[in-house]
């Protein structure tokens, strides 16, 4: 199963190697991993797609939380949280196809941000599962290349948690 | 940020400002420090230059590895932290296995290295290393200093995770310019590690579901790790076994936590343990393990471990829990203050049946050897050693055979009295670390129980021990081969003996040359008087005992196996 686990970590060099180092030295599996800064200059925060079963994931979180840099661990699994991806993808368009490529485009509610004389660039964000819809759509008319950022993702506000 | 001295300086005080060295010196004393093991090299002579006048006793090791495995040891020994210096690129990388080794056994240690100029790193400059990279999965935390100012706090922070919740080795690596560089001296500052939290107390309600599960138990089994010795947590453990009558079995690093002359003690468990450990674990219906990890040499087949147990685990490590094995009931925190609030929930329960399975147990399967053969047995040395010793000395051990027959033979009765590389199961930790503990305790009696391949690895210490005085005994247990691999050879490859033996030098006269005292044994008539010998003797003293070369450890789980299919049960007749 994915999980989408959310690391808070202090803004320090080889913070990511850390992270990095102790996935690959425990045998987890990262599906993503999206790292940028926060509202807090001194804070990072990175997160992470890993698959596998409960018991994998909940020593992923132990083991994150062991990590002296790293401020906060939490496993959006089982709450209401928005997950987004961005992806920029560059897909063939001859001329003749144009026309309904630009209606996918708009119907993915998705950018065009660059255009050349036989593709295509365009921005799409959203679920994961949106993404991936994309991909295959734009698949019948070529895809050249595709660029994705990974999940990001915050819980909604909920009342329970505010109680 | 740093504000520029007045020129004239009349109106406010001016700052004091020191070299980085100097700051670091200051704040090790600040910290306690008042031994530590290391190497010097160009990049930490700054260092140097101030520990020249510092009130910090400096042990300089033959290599940085047995540097690091001293203060490992020295922290072992006493609870303190361990501190040691190498300089950059050899020198760091030469610490890599003695930290490991501390790591894995969650010794609280401080490294100091030297690192090449802050502008040069990154260009492969002479002597440089990326040692926060090599080193941050085998350090509990690392860090490179690039501001002098960062210097004290660095270095407070290093001592406090070190020593706090499950210890471990901390690494600072120091570039000559922040040694170099003048700074002004810091006030104090609160140490701030938003990412660092600890779990001292247990959670009331865990504690009392811990509580109601041992009394509620009909065969209980204590089950004690290293935790309880790091966290001096032996008093609180043996107060619990006794206020609710229950046996208490440990691991190799658990042992001397509790004391093994006492009934209760089923002394230890697990590949290499006591058939009434193993049985035991088999058997109970409720583990409570204390500062223990279900290492797979301890829990043997993970599916066939303890099959009629409810788990509980206390640990201050919730990465611990349930990591090898479901945990029914944790407990996180610190296992004196847990075990402290145990005692108090918990009742008296007479358990007849149990102790008395046990106790058959024990009668059918004491640990044994032939101690009829004409040949030194093994078993036989460690034996008249703990007798002539009346069981008090501090052992170390390298790893293998002997360690294991160590850990079988010599009873120990009190904390911190067997050091040993348990985890990483690191060769050459012995003598090193017979020099380390003897630094610690100048008073004791410490001697290292070592194999002759062991020794070999890190045996240039002996020079060491000479240089510094220091009395300790080194009991070789020559077999002549690197024994356990021997074993494994012949009992799992077809008794294919491949590359497993060495031809080693003769020990007691290369003692000698280094300046020690050196005997050699090959009758099991001398070992007494030689024992006797080398306890009498002031100075370093090596003791060659060529004992039988095919002698194996018994009894034993095969790896993979469960911890009820032991071999070797009838491997002697009883003597
Ligand atoms: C540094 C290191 N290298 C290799 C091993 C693998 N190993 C484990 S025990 C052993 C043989 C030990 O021989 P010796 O020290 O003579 O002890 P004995 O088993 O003979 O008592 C070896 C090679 C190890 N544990 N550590
Ligand atoms: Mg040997």
């Amino acid at each position: 199963m994915k999980h989408i686990i959310s690391a808070l970590v202090q803004n320090q060099p080889g913070v990511l190697a850390h992270v990095a180092g102790m996935f690959a030295a425990r045998a987890f599996n990262i599906d993503s991993l999206a790292v940028g800064r926060t509202e807090d200059p001194t804070l990072s925060r990175m997160t992470i797609v890993v698959v596998g079963d409960d018991r994998v994931v909940e020593q992923v979180r132990k083991q994150l939380g062991k990590i002296i840099s790293v401020v906060k661990v939490q496993d959006f699994v089982g709450q209401d949280a928005v997950a987004r991806d961005l992806m920029l993808i560059s897909v063939c368009t001859p001329p003749e196809k144009r026309p309904e490529i630009l209606a996918l485009i708009e119907m993915f509610n998705a950018k065009v941000v660059d255009i050349g004389p036989k593709f295509v660039m365009v921005e799409v964000s959203g679920p994961e599962n949106k993404i991936e819809a994309f991909i295959d759509a734009c698949r019948p008319y070529g895809v050249r290349n595709v660029v994705r950022t990974g999940t990001v993702a915050m819980a909604r506000y909920s009342r329970s948690q505010n109680s | 940020m740093s504000s520029q001295p007045s020129p004239d300086g009349a109106h406010s005080p001016r700052p004091v400002r020191k070299p980085g060295s100097q700051i670091i010196v200051d704040t090790l004393i600040e910290q306690g420090v008042e031994v530590m093991f290391g190497y010097l090299g160009g990049v930490v002579l700054p260092l140097f230059d101030k520990l020249y006048d510092a009130p910090i006793r400096f042990i300089i090791p033959r290599h940085e590895q047995g540097g690091c495995h001293m203060a490992d040891a020295y922290a072992r020994a006493t609870g303190k932290v361990g501190v040691v210096i190498a300089t950059s690129g050899p020198g760091a990388t030469n610490l890599t296995t003695g930290l490991a080794t501390a790591m894995m056994d969650s010794t609280p240690l401080v490294a100091l290295t030297g690192q090449v100029r802050t502008e040069l790193i990154g260009n492969d400059a002479f002597q440089e290393a990326d040692t926060t990279g090599i080193t941050r999965p085998i350090t509990k935390h690392n860090v490179i200093v690039k501001d002098p100012r960062d210097l004290a706090r660095t270095i407070r922070e290093a001592f406090y995770i070190a020593r706090t919740g499950r210890p471990g080795p901390v690494l600072i690596d120091l570039p000559v310019d922040i040694q170099l560089a003048e700074t002004e001296v810091t006030p104090f500052e609160e140490i701030c590690l938003p990412g660092y939290k600890l779990r001292e107390k247990g959670h009331g309600r865990q504690i009392s579901l811990a509580a109601e599960a041992i009394n509620e138990s009909q065969r209980p089994l204590i089950y004690a790790g290293g935790g309880v010795i790091l966290s001096n947590a032996a008093m609180e453990l043996r107060a619990l076994a006794e206020k609710a009558n229950l046996p208490v079995t440990m691991t190799l690093m658990g042992l001397g936590c509790y004391d093994q002359a006492r009934p209760e003690s089923l002394d230890m468990l697990g590949m290499h343990g006591t058939a009434y450990a193993n049985y035991a674990v088999q058997k109970c219906d409720l583990i409570i393990s204390v500062g223990a990890r279900f290492d797979d040499r301890v829990t043997g087949k993970l599916k066939t471990f303890a099959p009629q147990a409810k788990i509980l685990h206390i640990d201050i490590d919730p990465a611990s829990i349930s990591k090898n094995v479901h945990v029914d009931i944790p407990v996180v925190g610190d296992a004196k203050v847990i075990l402290a609030e145990l005692s108090n929930a918990v009742e008296y329960r007479p358990r007849q049946e149990w102790f008395a399975e046990i106790a058959a147990w024990k009668a059918k399967h004491p640990l044994r050897y032939d101690t009829k053969a004409d040949i030194v047995k093994p078993q036989f040395v460690i034996e008249e050693l703990w007798r002539q010793t009346q069981g008090a000395a501090t052992i170390v051990t390298g790893v293998g055979q002997h360690q294991m027959w160590t850990a079988q033979f010599y009873r120990f009765n009190r904390p911190r009295q067997f050091i040993t590389s348990g985890g990483l199961g690191t060769m050459g930790f012995g003598l090193p670390a017979a020099i380390g503990a003897q630094v610690a305790c100048p008073d004791a009696l410490v001697v290292d129980i070592d194999g002759d391949s062991s020794f070999n690895m890190t045996l240039t210490e002996l020079s060491t021990a000479v240089m510094y005085e220091l009395p300790i005994k080194v009991c070789l247990l020559n077999n002549g081969h690197m024994g356990m691999v021997r074993q494994w050879q012949e009992l799992f490859y077809g008794k294919r003996y491949s590359c497993s033996s060495l031809k080693n030098p003769d020990f007691a006269n290369l003692a000698r040359a280094f300046g020690a005292v050196g005997y050699s044994v090959d009758r099991k008539d001398q070992v007494a008087g030689t024992i006797e010998k080398m306890l009498a003797e002031t100075r370093p003293c090596v003791v060659d005992f060529k004992v039988d070369p095919a002698e194996n450890v018994w009894p034993m789980v095969p790896a993979g196996k469960g911890l009820h299919e032991m071999d070797g049960l009838d491997a002697y007749e009883l003597a």
